[in-house]
């Protein structure tokens, strides 16, 4: 039970980020939970590759290592940071215009069609 | 937006630098260390973003163009692109200067070691490549939401000539 | 009002659960299940592309094609942001 606690942490990051989604009506909270949610992959991906008693896959000054963690999850983490920040930049611009067009942050009023 | 008090263009005047020397040591000692491209070019758009939110948009503008952002970003990515065109004779992003002597291909030595600059071939050029592109995207991102703050708060037709 | 949020909750709960399983099932922390691949890229990393950095060589070296797509995106995503807050004629 206490071996698997990063996997335990993944899964409660991913439920609170899920909860956030579905029940919040603060928009801006709502992109804050989208952003747990991402933080929760990339830990997931860490979680995955990790060796026990591996070092970091990086030859220089190394030192003396037995075994290294696996570094093809930290490439995919790598892009998965890049692509969740071009996203989250995208999200509260659209926020930013939704707020010009409503002037509410709540998803029950932007809801309602407006010319 | 008007510029911060002068304690903080002080102190943003004297470590801005630190930032962006540190950046492109990441930048350019990629395939050393941990960092690379994407991690340096994060830091160095970390300071456009200070510079921007210590001295306000209107000193900003005067010294740099907004178009110069945009310019390292297609430029950037255009590189990384001809890069892997270079290699097309093996096959897309082939690493054909690796190992190769002359420019980035000195052999390493197998194992810990202290690490060669002129080492790994296209790994390098292409760091730098992306290094570019993320300064450029990044920074015209905080750029274009810093002018329509205003658009957004105030209304208007955002970034007008009297009032940046 | 009271609708949604219903489904919301049956819904919440149900993908806990079967989340749950998923995280008990899984193989032990520190014993990844398939690691050959890596440990070819870290036994030849530095003899066949010069490169201290395993990552960096997985970055942009030998899945290479990836991160021009992850370029591709985030230079879409910063067009997007300029064509939404562009000048108005």
């Amino acid at each position: 039970m206490i071996n698997n606690m990063p996997m335990i942490a993944v899964g409660a990051l991913f439920v609170i980020g899920l909860y956030g989604v579905l029940f919040k009506r603060n928009i801006i909270k709502i992109a804050i939970a989208v952003s747990v949610v991402e933080s929760s992959t990339n830990l997931f991906l860490i979680v995955l590759g990790y060796r026990t008693g591996g070092s970091i896959p990086v030859y220089t000054l190394a030192g003396d290592f037995k075994k290294m963690v696996l570094p093809t999850p930290q490439a995919l983490t790598l892009t998965a940071i890049v692509i969740g920040l071009a996203t989250t930049a995208l999200l509260l611009t659209l926020i930013m215009l939704l707020y010009k067009h409503y002037e509410t942050l709540d998803v029950y009023e932007i809801r309602r069609l407006r010319g | 937006m008007k510029p911060l008090s002068i304690v903080v263009r002080t102190i943003c005047n004297i470590f801005a630098w630190f930032v962006a020397i540190f950046g492109a040591y990441v930048i350019i000692h990629g395939h050393l260390s941990p960092g690379g491209g994407f991690q340096g070019g994060a830091i160095v758009a970390t300071f456009i973003a200070l510079l921007l939110v210590a001295h306000g948009g209107k000193r900003f503008f005067e010294w740099v163009k907004m178009d110069i952002f945009t310019a390292f970003e297609g430029l950037g990515l255009i590189t990384f692109v001809g890069i892997g065109f270079l290699g097309l004779s093996t096959t897309f992003l082939y690493n054909f200067l690796a190992l190769k002597g002359g420019l980035f291909g000195s052999p390493v030595t197998i194992g810990p070691n202290a690490g060669i600059l002129n080492s790994s071939g296209t790994i390098a050029l292409a760091n730098m490549a992306v290094g570019l592109e993320v300064v450029g995207g990044l920074s015209t991102i905080i750029i274009f939401m810093f002018l329509g703050m205003r658009y957004v708060m105030e209304g208007g037709k955002e970034g007008s000539e009297d009032d940046k | 009002m009271k609708g949604p949020r219903i489904i919301y909750l049956i819904f919440f709960v149900v993908f806990v659960g079967i989340l749950c399983q998923g995280l008990y099932d899984i193989h032990p922390f520190g014993e990844p299940r398939e690691p050959a691949m890596d440990d070819y890229f870290i036994a030849n990393a530095q003899s066949e592309r010069a490169a201290n950095n395993v990552v960096t060589s997985i970055v942009f070296d030998y899945r290479g094609f990836d991160t021009l797509g992850e370029a591709a995106v985030l230079f879409t995503a910063v067009m997007s942001v300029a064509a939404l807050f562009r000048k108005e004629e």
